[in-house]
Parts: structure tokens; sequence; C-alpha cells
């Protein structure tokens, strides 16, 4: 899996309220949760993310509530990978679960600057920062990791599963 | 050979619940006694079962789902899913919980579905409560839920644990969520993330069940996968009388392997307050005194129970809510609005000037019941301070105990709660 895009780079501890604040969980449509993705932290972030974009984080992102909206609007939001120091538990569960790619690479995350564009080899576990030129290892995803975010989500691999 | 060292809480309700000698660190496939998911979760749990094509839960015994986060529903999109989730129980013949029973971290226990030694999963990053009762308790997302709703199973990870001991005794005015804000506070939102706490000490020992539930609840906020305690005298005899599932304790071994220790002096801890936005952002009182406040609030998974509601009584009793402040209190379940009616609190609290809302988890998520308005102070006994969490970014939540919440709400600013307790 390769992804390419702009990196929107935010700080420790983002939390999943405020990645979908509680507010609008009265649906789970994706893209409805995709337009208030980051907006108590900040306003201008589903405006500015292209499709492909990268988010990067310091320590802890994803941390609080167990919602899963928060990943799945994270993705419909446009992010192809999310980079961070390092995740909270349920948080990593929750990305795999529903196809989110993630990583975690803290000299990558010390390395990016907010606009830098990104390039990221998930299967070789390198992530390029275009904009400077040096390019950081992280680790790959496991296979079966890699083979459900590749389905989209694990309903989706189990699904192939079972009608195999 | 060496021996193996003996083993924690959690390797041993690992071991007990996947038929292997589980460690720390191994990944295990482990049969869960029971799966819980609320409102926010719950459906989309429901539509992952349906997109599995699964009509039908592992158990309907071991199976619950709780309308607590937007109950009643104030929207119409709420009240869709809720409807989703009564739908949901009728066809799979789960429990299900619906508007006025409370918050699923009171009702889980109260109603006798885990008891110690137990292993459950919740689509709730609070229900690492029971641990306090022993069960080994995590939250999970919904895609989680719904595997173990449909097999009964899910894989883990089983954690390091880190054992925290609280030495010494309570000051007066002093409870069990100062313990835990203060922990919060030493060892950061991220101090446990991927492992297990066990809580031990003198202080633990001494604290009622209730008041355990508290620190337990909130292991997550340093994100924590469980807050373990031992089954005493007082867990076994909370759970005489509601059900009729027999508890199989698990202590952990006396040559346990701990990843770390940590001592706390519980004598030298005064009441703690976490200030905004990060729950780990905790003073003593004595530096955010005569912060001004709007709101109070006293409920939640955290600090909604009946010892909760008496603190607050106490303090209240004969005193008046001042007028600059709306004082929100939501009873955890209806068995402790219905036992506070009885022991006379909420008299107590509405003549004081309380509003009482509905069994749940009332304004804490920001769905309704109480969103503060811009560049409001709320002080509240909730386990979380994040920005917009009760609904509006622009307000600035404060956490503390139910006897600190009590004291504020009689001045409009943050208050000291140890004058009520002296002598």
């Amino acid at each position: 899996m390769k992804f390419t895009g702009t990196a929107h780079k935010y700080g420790r501890d983002i939390d999943t309220d405020v990645i979908i604040p509680a507010r609008y969980l009265n649906t789970s449509d994706p893209f409805e949760l995709a337009k208030h993705c980051m907006e108590d932290l900040d306003a201008g972030f589903v405006s500015k993310v292209e499709p492909g974009d990268i988010l990067v984080a310091d320590e802890n992102f994803g941390c609080g509530s167990s919602r899963e909206h928060a990943p799945i609007s994270i993705k419909a939001a446009g992010v192809s990978v999310v980079i961070a120091k390092s995740f909270a538990r349920i948080f990593y569960r929750n990305a795999i679960n529903t196809g989110l790619p993630i990583m975690e690479a803290p000299e990558a995350v010390d390395g990016i600057s907010d606009g830098d564009r990104v390039s990221v080899d998930a299967d070789a576990g390198t992530i390029t920062n275009e904009t400077t030129g040096v390019t950081y290892t992280a680790q790959p995803f496991p296979p079966f990791i890699k083979d459900i975010i590749e389905k989209g989500g694990l309903i989706e691999a189990v699904k192939e599963k079972l009608g195999a | 050979m060496i021996p193996l060292p003996g083993k924690t809480i959690a390797e041993k309700i690992f071991s007990n619940h996947s038929g292997t000698d589980a460690r720390a660190g191994d990944i295990v496939v482990a049969d869960v006694d029971f799966v819980m998911g609320q409102d926010g979760t719950t459906p989309l749990a429901i539509r992952a079962l349906a997109n599995m094509g699964v009509t039908e839960v592992f158990d309907p015994e071991k199976v619950a789902v709780v309308m607590d986060h937007s109950s009643p529903s104030p929207l119409e999109g709420v009240s869709a899913l809720h409807t989703m989730m009564r739908e949901f129980g009728k066809q799979t013949g789960c429990t299900v919980y619906d508007v006025g029973e409370g918050v699923c971290h009171q009702l889980i226990p109260e109603k006798g579905h885990v008891v110690p030694g137990d292993l459950m999963v919740g689509c709730d990053s609070h229900t690492c409560t029971y641990g306090a009762l022993n069960v080994f308790s995590t939250g999970v997302g919904s895609t989680d839920g719904a595997a173990a709703m449909a097999s009964g199973k899910l894989w883990f990870k089983v954690p390091d644990t880190m054992k925290v001991t609280y030495e010494g005794a309570l000051q007066p005015g002093v409870f069990s969520k100062d313990l835990i804000l203060y922990l919060a506070g030493q060892i950061g939102v991220d101090g446990a993330t991927y492992e297990a706490i066990e809580f031990h000490g003198p202080v633990i020992d001494e604290l009622s069940v209730e008041a355990r539930m508290t620190i337990s609840n909130m292991a997550i906020e340093v994100g924590a996968k469980a807050g373990l305690m031992k089954a005493d005298a007082k867990t076994l005899q909370w759970f005489e009388g509601r059900g009729e599932k027999t508890p199989n304790p698990q202590d952990p071994d006396p040559d346990a392997a701990y990843a770390r220790e940590l001592t706390i002096d519980a004598s030298a801890i005064g009441p703690q307050v976490a200030k905004p936005h990060a729950v780990d952002n905790v003073s003593p009182i004595e530096e955010v005194e005569g912060t001004p406040i709007a709101e109070g609030v006293l409920g939640t998974c955290t600090n909604g129970r009946l010892e909760d509601l008496a603190i607050a009584a106490s303090i209240l009793k004969g005193r008046r809510v001042h007028p600059d402040v709306r004082f929100i209190v939501a009873p955890a379940s209806r068995q402790i609005l219905l036992d506070a009616i009885a022991a006379g609190y909420i008299q107590t609290l509405v003549e004081a000037g309380a509003a009482l809302v509905t069994p749940g988890c009332g304004p804490c998520v920001g769905t309704h019941n109480g969103v503060p308005s811009d560049g409001e102070n709320v002080i509240s006994t909730a386990n979380r301070n994040f920005k917009g969490r009760m609904g509006n970014s622009n307000a600035f939540i404060y956490l503390g105990s139910p006897a600190t919440v009590a004291a504020s709400v009689i001045e409009a600013r943050i208050t000291d709660p140890r004058k009520y307790f002296a002598g």
C-alpha cells in the first residue's frame, strides 16, 4: 500500500471527542460523520483535506472514548493514513477494524511539518518527506493487518472468509 | 528449570478464559462472559452484524444493550437509533435497558450480569469500571463488540500490569475520586497505555465497593486496558442478591511479575481538580479555589452512585445552590434514584436547587441535559474534560469529587470541601 499527500500535523493526546464530538453520533453514515471530523480542534480541517492527505500527530492519538466513529470519520474525510508517535489502545484496534491505515513512527513525526508533502510505502515500512527529502523507517504492517486494511476493515475481511 | 513467576489478576483471568497458561504479552483467543453496547456504539455493531449476515447473538443471556448516552432521545436521529436497538433486542432476545434504567456501567454489575473472575467487553471505553469488582472488563469498538456478540470470543493481547499501592489513610473531605485524579496527574493520560493496573493497599481495602468503582472507571483516563482490584468480603457481600452467577475471585499471586510498581501516600493527598482540557492537568484544589463556575454536574458512571449522592446531600442539607449556578444531578441508575429518594437525598438536593435529570449519562457527553454556554466554567464529577466534551468547545470543564462539586455549587466558585468535614 502506497500513499502520497499533504501532511496535516497536530499535537499529542488528540482525543476521540475532538475527532468526532458525541453530539454528531446520531448517525452512522461515514460521510455525515466526516463533515465534522476534527471540528472542535481545527474547524478548517475538513475543507483543507484533499483525498489521500496524511494526518500526523504526536503521542497517544485517539485517546478517550471507544467510538469507532472516530477512525470512520477520518477515513471518510479523505485521510489515507495516520502517522503518530503512538496510538491509544482502543483507537489502534478500531482503526484496523475499520480499514484506516495507521503507522507508529516517532522520528517521522518529528521530521514532518504541517503542509509538507509526504509519501508512505506501508509494505516497505518507509515514510518519505518529499519536501525535505528525508526518508524514515516505520514498522511495516504484519500480513494479517495488511489483509484487513486492504479489504476495507474486519467485517469485509470476515465476509470474504465466510464466503470463500 | 527456573519456575515461572506467579500471575497477576489479568494473567489469571485470561488463563481461565483461554485454556492456556496466559502470560503478559501473549495473544490469546478468550471466551467472554458478557458483551455490552450503549446507544452511541451499538448501532454500528448492529450494522456490522447485519453486514456479516449474522442474525443471532452467541447467547442472549450474555448480551445487553443500554440507552444511556442520549436518553430520553433529544433528536429524531437518535430516536431512530434507539428503535434499531429495541428491534435488535426483540430479534436476538438480548437484554435491552431502555430510557430511564441508567448508565451501562452501573447496570451491568448492579443487575448481576458479571461477577468476580469474569471477562467481559463493552462498546464503551469506561467498561473498565468493573475492574473494581475483580472483573477483567475492557472497552472495545463496535466491530470488536459485534464479533464478540456473534461468537462469544475475541482475541486479546494479555497486558503487562502496573501495580499501584495507596498507603496511609484518606483525610476527611478527600475521596476515591481525588486518588485517581492524583494518579492521572502523576503518570499522565498515556501513563499506562496497553497495560492493566492493579490497585492495592490499605486505602483501597477501606473504601466502599462504590468508591472503588470510581477509581477503576478512570483507569482508561491513563490509557489502561483495565483497572483491577481483588475481591474481598465487601465485594462478595455487594453481589449478594444480584443474580444467579457464582463469583470466582482471582487474587494475584504474591510473586506475580509486575511491569512497574508505584506507591502513593494517600495521607498527603487533598482534594484534586483536573483543569481544562485534559484529565492529567491536575492541581491540588488550593491552586484553583475561587475559579468562578456557572454549572455543576453530579452523576455519571464515575460518581453517580448512592454514596456520591449522600456526600453531596450531606453538604447541601439546609443550604442553597448559588443563584448563578445550574446544578444538574443524574443518578447512575433507576435503583440508585429509588434508594436516594428513600434515603431523602433527592429531597435534600432538589430543595437546595438541583435540577434532577433522567438516570443515564446526563450532560457528560454533550448530547443533551446541560450543554454549557461559550466561555462558561463547569465543575463536574465526570471522568473527562476534553475540549467540547459537554457539547460546546468554547466551555471549560473542571473535574472533582462529589464533595468538591457540592461545595462549589453553593458558592459559584471552586471550593475546598474540607470545611464541611472538619471536626
